[in-house]
């Protein structure tokens, strides 16, 4: 119990803040619950089937295959892995976090991830329709050519500074999230 | 439609798992829920974060601080809110949308759409569990950087 307290400790002090705005200026609180409530609901949508997807692959794609696809030597299939995975994707950058971890956990490039980390926020097919209904053909193609390139280069450039200690814990660490 | 997609998608394939081997789909549900229960008190925190700070920053406010005259200040600014604020992607667009016909600028509108979906300082502390401080600092900073980098691009392709 004090343990589970604990756990939501953070999340009671903001429901504490969100109270205190309800009595500063009770429309205001009551926006903000709204929107509260709809970003709750979106991810109560979006996280379970993710993370189901997760576990599954977790027992299912044995670290073999996934190194030859994502690991050092994957080249261009790693790119082109990552583009695929990411055009697919759904949902906001932070259901990609665990995915993220669950491939590093397999022995992917670091590289590859920090890449579909950034292709993930650019490209889901799903998000580009409203982009392009919204903002127009040459802004969305702008946006996904160059984003796409830079976070490419920034991948690569984030994975040489990475010095070997850094990458030893970062590995532990998503051991340890799994 | 998309969450109609995601769980068809997931009923099928947990199913296909269970036919094939069943102590594999049970010990792969069991992961998929510690991996869910682990994720959901920082993300409820960051969840009521967003909540609060888009109601204290009303839709015209966001408008009349990165309009068409605002310029550097104005693409700044919404760098500093897209980094800040996370909002669904499929709400990100039309709003920009909506942003452009109240008067707002291309450039101030891709520099906050841009930093909206890859720059995630709310979403940090759980960045960092994941890789690590240094890594999830790095990324958030570059994210950021294209951001800028993109912003210039369409202000030189679409403005000027």
């Amino acid at each position: 119990m004090i343990k589970q307290l604990k756990t939501y400790r953070n999340a009671l002090i903001m429901t504490g803040v969100l109270g205190l705005l309800w009595l500063v200026d009770p429309s205001i609180g009551q926006n903000a619950t709204q929107t509260t409530i709809d970003a709750i609901m979106d991810m109560l949508i979006f996280l379970p089937p993710i993370f189901i997807f997760i576990g599954l692959m977790d027992v299912w794609v044995d670290k073999d295959t996934l190194v030859q696809y994502m690991g050092e030597h994957a080249g261009w299939k790693g790119i082109g892995l990552v583009l695929l995975l990411s055009a697919v994707a759904a949902g906001p950058l932070y259901v990609a976090f665990p995915v993220a971890a669950l491939f590093l956990r397999k022995g992917a490039r670091i590289s590859y991830v920090l890449f579909f980390l950034g292709a993930f926020g650019t490209m889901k097919l799903t998000v580009v329709i409203y982009e392009v209904i919204s903002l127009g053909m040459t802004f969305t193609f702008l946006h996904i050519s160059v984003n796409l390139v830079l976070f490419l280069l920034s991948a690569y450039i984030i994975e040489k500074f990475i010095t070997h200690d850094q990458r030893a814990a970062m590995y532990k660490r998503v051991k340890e999230t799994g | 439609m998309t969450g109609l997609i995601l769980y068809s998608t997931a009923t099928i394939l947990v199913s296909v798992s269970f036919f094939k081997n069943q102590a594999k789909t049970k010990q792969a549900l069991i992961k998929a829920w510690k991996g869910f229960s682990k994720l959901i008190p920082q993300v409820l925190v960051i969840m009521i974060l967003v909540g609060v700070s888009l109601a204290l920053l009303t839709p015209e406010m966001i408008s009349t601080l990165i309009g068409d005259e605002s310029g550097i200040f104005g693409v700044a600014f919404s760098l500093i809110i897209g980094s800040i604020t996370l909002i669904p992607s499929f709400i990100v667009f039309p709003l920009g949308g909506v942003l452009l016909e109240n008067g707002a600028g291309y450039p101030q509108v891709a520099a906050f759409v841009s930093s909206v979906m890859a720059v995630g300082i709310m979403t940090l502390p759980v960045e960092t569990q994941y890789f690590g401080k240094s890594v999830a600092i790095w990324r958030n900073m570059s994210a950021l950087l294209i951001s800028i980098l993109f912003t210039f691009v369409i202000w030189v392709v679409m403005v000027v």
